[in-house]
């Protein structure tokens, strides 16, 4: 396997190892993240016309489904302004690193909270009151500031970036399919790291923090779990951490066993069909039922929803497993092993689905930029834009040609992973077949 | 603490300060008016203060729906308000006093309600003083039954009537002071005095109502009527509009309670296709019930929005269900 090191060229690493680039993003971000806040709870009401929403929901999520997630994995966690405000309260410092003697409480996190399952309930959350979220500037301005906070009183209670780590929503699915992005940190040589005395990539130095994600670089073996916040790069004594490209999804040819991220590839998956149904859907009464929440209707929703994402995906995957199993019982880690091959087939289904929803309502951008507040400004002489969608004649082949192109990526990485399960992969296939035939009979 | 690590907190905290503070201060000192349906609180704020010959510049926006904006008995192009952006006007008034200002779409159910006023101060040289309406100086119940006890069996035909008219002496009957204070059919009985059969007093009936209208005045009536009425009454007068239904189907939470939690119940909108109801009822009468409105029913009033003119149009436009005013 190739892998290309672009560390190698100083102008890269350099820019990498210092914290001023970083510094200004972070920023510029924070500054972004805020003004969404402020926009959502003063500006109009009207969600198609208020910056949170259509700078959040529509351009912040083009970029990161459709350019970041894909090729840079998890390049936005590198930038993401969420944390920082915490980061820098831990540590007591914007650019030097944490005091020996923690600020704050410093706990570990509990080992049982160690995984992903409480991400997996905090997506959940946040995907069943979706239809809320996404078109109430109130709403989401009140989810991000609790994002902020909740980040910052983590970060105060235990040690590094528990919130990323364990509870930010989107960071469980963007750790998840990061493992597909051409893109990674690893360290050089493993015996350079074996033979460092003190670890400071882990446990920090004068040159930086330990690393914030708990993550120790000498034993990355995939994406899932390194934040790309470059402070390894920093802090390591040997230059021995290099920010790679390598082929599309490498983290897969050796699959997780963890029943935890296997339950994210199928919320994810499944939020998908939902999404697609509810939201770019024609059924008038499923979307209602989606937007009036805790109406019984609502309750019938989240019911199908949850339905969907904890019973029939994977119980009717599990049957596959069963089918295709040499041995005639499919364990828990013959299942997880053999669902390594949903998460490229989820992330194109989500991929498909973006391209039409932010296609359909990119043209809101326009307006909102020049009228962030809806207080009848024209800052860029595009607050009139008419809302129209965009490149609608390309979506549906495009849409077409990205999930048959995830039907085969994932039956390539079925063909890699189901023996390692010990199980045959034409069931895992078929599976992946049928769901890519729900999903163009909902999109298409 | 290193100057660079310091320099960094302050432009963090400036800067955050800043984009937060800065939009909040441009926020708070741009009024806008909020237009939402009725339901969710209709115009905010619904009082705007105003000077007499001051130009008074107003900004909308709507947190909805399309919403438009209008001012009761002046003239003036309604502004269209849509969701999210904002729309503006300058309105300038040269007398004193309060105005009605109210939503021209029919943004839900309870479109109608969707009222404010703007309270225009200021010395003029006297105020004037209002006229009674009619049906005032008539002394009319509004509320009391005024159905006509014999109605045509076809709409009668004012071109018929009016050759009818024009061999009787009959000027007293035709006066617009008759026309407004009389219903139709106390003129129908009036004519029994007269050798005319049933069908012709009654096409004499159409042609003197048609008399007392003008082609313009009954064209300013039909567009008010399909702006403001039509989405109860019906397009075509018969109490059947979009709302109607919705307005039937929720008019106890739609419409005000009395005694305590015991709902009201709600009119179905007057059907102008009636010729019981509109045969017994006088221009006076009609033009009372749309000045004051229904009293318990879904009815607005119209007092404040309309001008005298208007009314007499509309008045005028509504025996057009009841009249064939066409030529043959």
């Amino acid at each position: 396997m190739t892998k290309f090191e672009l560390t190698r060229f100083p102008l890269i690493k350099n820019v990498l190892k210092n914290r001023y680039p970083q510094l200004v993003v972070f920023v510029l971000m924070l500054a972004g993240f805020l003004f969404a806040i402020v926009a959502g709870l003063v500006g109009t009401p009207v969600g198609s016309h208020n910056f949170s929403i259509v700078f959040v929901w529509i351009a912040w999520w083009a970029i990161l489904i459709l350019v970041a997630v894909p090729f840079f994995g998890r390049g936005w966690c590198g930038v993401c302004p969420i944390p920082v405000v915490g980061d820098w309260l831990q540590r007591g410092a914007v650019l030097e690193p944490a005091k020996k003697t923690p600020r704050w409480l410093n706990l570990r996190v509990p080992a049982k909270f160690r995984n992903m399952w409480t991400q997996n309930i905090s997506f959940t959350l946040v995907a069943l009151f979706s239809s809320v979220i996404l078109t109430t500037p109130v709403v989401t301005s009140v989810v991000l500031a609790a994002m902020l906070f909740l980040a910052i009183g983590l970060s105060m209670v235990f040690e590094r970036r528990a919130f990323c780590r364990y509870l930010c929503p989107v960071g469980g699915f963007i750790g998840l399919y990061a493992q597909t992005a051409p893109l990674e940190l690893r360290v050089k040589n493993k015996n350079v790291c074996a033979q460092c005395v003190g670890k400071p990539c882990y446990n920090g130095s004068d040159l930086g923090s330990g690393c914030p994600w708990d993550v120790f670089p000498g034993g990355l073996t995939k994406n899932t779990y390194c934040g790309l916040c470059m402070e390894c790069i920093r802090t390591c004594p040997h230059d021995n951490i290099a920010l790679n490209l390598r082929p599309f999804s490498a983290d897969l040819a050796k699959p997780s066993a963890k029943l935890d991220e296997t339950f994210k590839a199928f919320i994810m998956l499944g939020a998908a069909l939902v999404y697609a149904y509810v939201l770019m859907g024609s059924n008038g009464a499923v979307k209602l039922a989606a937007y009036s929440v805790f109406s019984p209707a609502w309750f019938g929703y989240a019911a199908g929803f949850l339905a969907v994402i904890f019973g029939l995906l994977p119980g009717l995957f599990w049957l596959s497993v069963k089918f295709g199993d040499i041995k005639k019982s499919p364990t828990g880690k013959q299942f997880a092993t053999a669902a390594t091959a949903l998460i490229p087939l989820g992330l194109m289904f989500w991929v498909a689905f973006s391209l039409s929803f932010v296609l359909t309502n990119a043209t809101y951008i326009f307006a909102a930029i020049s009228d962030p507040l809806g207080l009848g400004w024209n800052l860029f002489g595009t607050a009139a834009t008419a809302w129209q969608p965009m490149l609608s004649s390309l979506v549906t082949p495009a849409q077409t040609l990205v999930l048959i192109g995830g039907l085969a990526w994932s039956a390539r990485t079925a063909q890699k992973s189901a023996p390692q399960a010990g199980i045959s992969p034409a069931p895992v296939m078929v599976y992946c077949l049928l769901t890519t035939f729900v999903m163009l009979w909902l999109l298409l | 603490m290193k100057p660079s690590e310091l320099l960094s907190r302050i432009i963090i905290t400036v800067f955050s300060l800043g984009v937060v503070a800065l939009p909040l201060t441009i926020w708070a000192q741009t009024p806008l008016i909020h237009a939402k349906i009725a339901e969710s609180g209709g115009w905010s704020p619904d009082i705007i203060q105003a000077e007499v010959g001051q130009p008074l510049h107003l900004k909308f926006t709507s947190d909805d729906v399309m919403h438009g904006f209008a001012v009761g008995q002046m003239e003036m192009q309604p502004v269209d308000i849509e969701p999210g952006k904002v729309s503006e006007t300058t309105l300038t008034f040269d007398k004193p006093g309060i105005y009605t200002f109210f939503c021209t779409r029919w943004c839900g159910l309870n479109h109608w309600r969707m009222r404010g006023t703007i309270e225009v101060t200021g010395s003029t040289t006297s105020l004037e003083s209002a006229t009674k309406p009619l049906y005032v100086t008539l002394g009319l119940n509004l509320d009391a039954p005024h159905n006509a006890p014999l109605v045509p069996t076809s709409p009668p035909s004012a071109v018929n009537g009016q050759e009818l008219a024009s061999t009787l002496s009959i000027s007293q009957l035709t006066t617009p002071d008759y026309y407004r204070s009389h219903s139709p059919y106390q003129l129908f009985d009036d004519l029994r005095f007269t050798s005319l059969s049933t069908s012709q007093r009654w096409d004499v009936v159409s042609a003197i109502w048609q008399a007392n209208s003008t082609p313009a005045g009954l064209a300013e009536g039909k567009q008010l009527y399909a702006q403001n009425c039509a989405a109860c009454h019906g397009e075509f007068g018969g109490g059947n509009g979009v709302f109607a239904d919705d307005l039937a189907a929720t008019g106890a939470a739609s419409m005000q309670t009395m005694n305590g939690d015991m709902a009201m119940s709600m009119q179905t909108p007057a059907d102008f296709t009636n010729p019981q109801r509109m045969l017994g009822a006088s221009p006076a009468l009609l033009q009372g019930k749309i000045l004051r409105g229904g009293m318990g029913t879904g009815m607005p009033m119209w007092g404040s929005i309309f001008t005298h003119e208007q009314i007499w149009n509309i008045v005028s436009y509504l025996y057009i269900f009841q009249f064939d005013y066409s030529n043959p």
